[in-house]
């Protein structure tokens, strides 16, 4: 299994590349374009803003390569995020393979969302073996508004989309890599997808 | 519904965890990976590391073990202490620490809050405070508590939060050590007036007291060291408790 996490310069990834080590796979971290399209399965990672994270993605050329990949995709967190339409963090139009936009939460609740939180109406093979009302971390102060490409759900401030998936394109807001048990057999299911996009 | 988080807290010395810990199933009370691994199995929900290593080299001693952290356990966690450039996090969060822990050096130089939030997204950024009551005021205190300054704790807050921390630990020093309650006076105090969130430090002896720092200090999450380590206090058994008591827990 070759995996690879994109590498562009957004956030800490070494906790993705050790989670897939605890699970016996070795994931590269990469931002050469050849290796990313010839991977098996690729992480999509991201932790910080919104517009500096896509302008890194600009620069680097991957803004067109991921939206054309072909094998399964994961986004996490921001990686999520960014795969929608537009997000409102730096007025940020997105790489539009989920057809949903990213808002902030309301100043209502505590932001940023930090801690543990349910995951429920779970509806994907990402979530095989995973039971509804489980526990996921998050860290985040926008949210993806609910579309019919949602698989996943959690309510703070509102009902919104914690999980998206478009043909092989797989995002989810909570940090599987940081979700004790429930959160590793997510990653273990992503590797066992067996979707290929013409 | 976000659950309220239980944290226990590790000082870390040379690598090394310190001031001793009694579990029962370790075989190196002193190793934090095995400790850290210990407590994710038993349901705690966040981790925070104190680095108390008083030289370089215990620094960099520490680092080896946030990366061996890092690679073994599940959950999320802090490194904290003599933390104070932008340099000191970016080798703490490259070696796979999910946030950094920043008190004394913010204190000395506020922007160094807005230069780590702007770099590295402001939810890897906690700042930590440790403020003592004296007559009715609560005043910030600097290297772990012994030295006092004139700084009020609400003003000092509201300006940590407006410079982009993610989120506060706040510690009363007139709790610390006592086992008789959290501040949560103080507390519920700051969790009105700021919209992030904040971790309740200091003065855990019972269950009981987790609860009201939960209810009456409004608390997001609540951290606690010597009632974890020397197994007064089991977490499961904690949250089974708050659960009871109608506070949402992960279990």
């Amino acid at each position: 299994m070759n995996v690879v996490i994109i590498n562009y310069g957004a956030g800490n990834i070494k906790s993705i590349q050790f989670a897939f080590n605890r699970l016996g796979v070795n994931a590269v971290l990469s931002s050469n374009a050849e290796e990313i399209t010839s991977a098996d399965k690729i992480i999509f990672p991201g932790v910080g803003e919104a517009s500096t994270a896509m302008h890194k993605l600009k620069e680097s050329g991957l803004i067109t390569l991921i939206p054309n990949l072909k094998q399964p995709v994961l986004g996490i967190c921001l990686g999520m995020q960014l795969l929608c339409n537009s997000t409102e963090e730096g007025n940020t139009k997105g790489l539009g393979v989920f057809n949903t936009d990213v808002k902030r939460f309301s100043n209502k609740v505590k932001v940023p969302q930090m801690g543990w939180n349910i995951i429920k109406n779970l509806k994907s093979d990402l979530f095989t073996g995973v039971k509804e009302n489980e526990y996921m971390y998050l860290v985040h102060s926008y949210y993806a508004e609910h579309c019919k490409q949602t698989i996943a759900t959690t309510d703070y401030d509102i009902n919104y989309a914690s999980a998206l998936q478009h043909n092989n394109f797989f995002g989810v807001q909570f940090h599987p890599e940081k979700s004790s048990l429930a959160g590793e057999r997510i990653l273990e299911n992503f590797l066992k997808l067996d979707i290929k996009q013409k | 519904m976000l659950t309220k988080r239980i944290i226990p807290c590790l000082d870390i010395k040379n690598g090394r965890t310190v001031k001793g810990v009694n579990f029962v199933d370790l075989r190196d009370a002193g190793d934090p990976v095995e400790l850290a691994k210990q407590y994710a199995d038993l349901g705690a929900d966040e981790l925070v590391f104190l680095d108390i290593s008083a030289t370089l080299e215990g620094r960099a001693t520490t680092l080896d073990m946030v990366l061996h952290v890092a690679e073994q356990v599940n959950i999320p966690f802090t490194v904290g202490g003599g933390i104070s450039s932008i340099e000191d996090v970016d080798a703490l969060l490259q070696c796979g620490a999910d946030k950094v822990s920043i008190n004394s050096s913010a204190v000395k130089r506020p922007e160094l809050i807005n230069e780590l939030s702007n770099k590295f997204g402001s939810q890897c950024i906690v700042v930590a405070i440790d403020a003592k009551e004296i007559g009715n005021q609560w005043k910030v205190h600097l290297a772990g508590g012994s030295i006092p300054t004139d700084i009020d704790l609400f003003e000092w807050a509201k300006e940590v939060e407006q410079r982009g921390a993610g989120e506060i630990l706040f510690t009363s020093m007139n709790h610390d050590g006592t086992k008789n309650g959290f501040a949560n006076e103080a507390l519920a105090k700051l969790s009105e007036a700021l919209n992030i969130p904040i971790i309740a430090s200091g003065g855990a002896g019972n269950v009981r007291h987790f609860i009201d720092t939960f209810k009456i200090g409004k608390a997001d999450a609540a951290l606690a060291a010597s009632v974890f380590h020397f197994g007064e206090i089991r977490i499961p058994e904690l949250k089974k408790q708050l659960k009871n008591n109608n506070i949402e827990v992960r279990l």
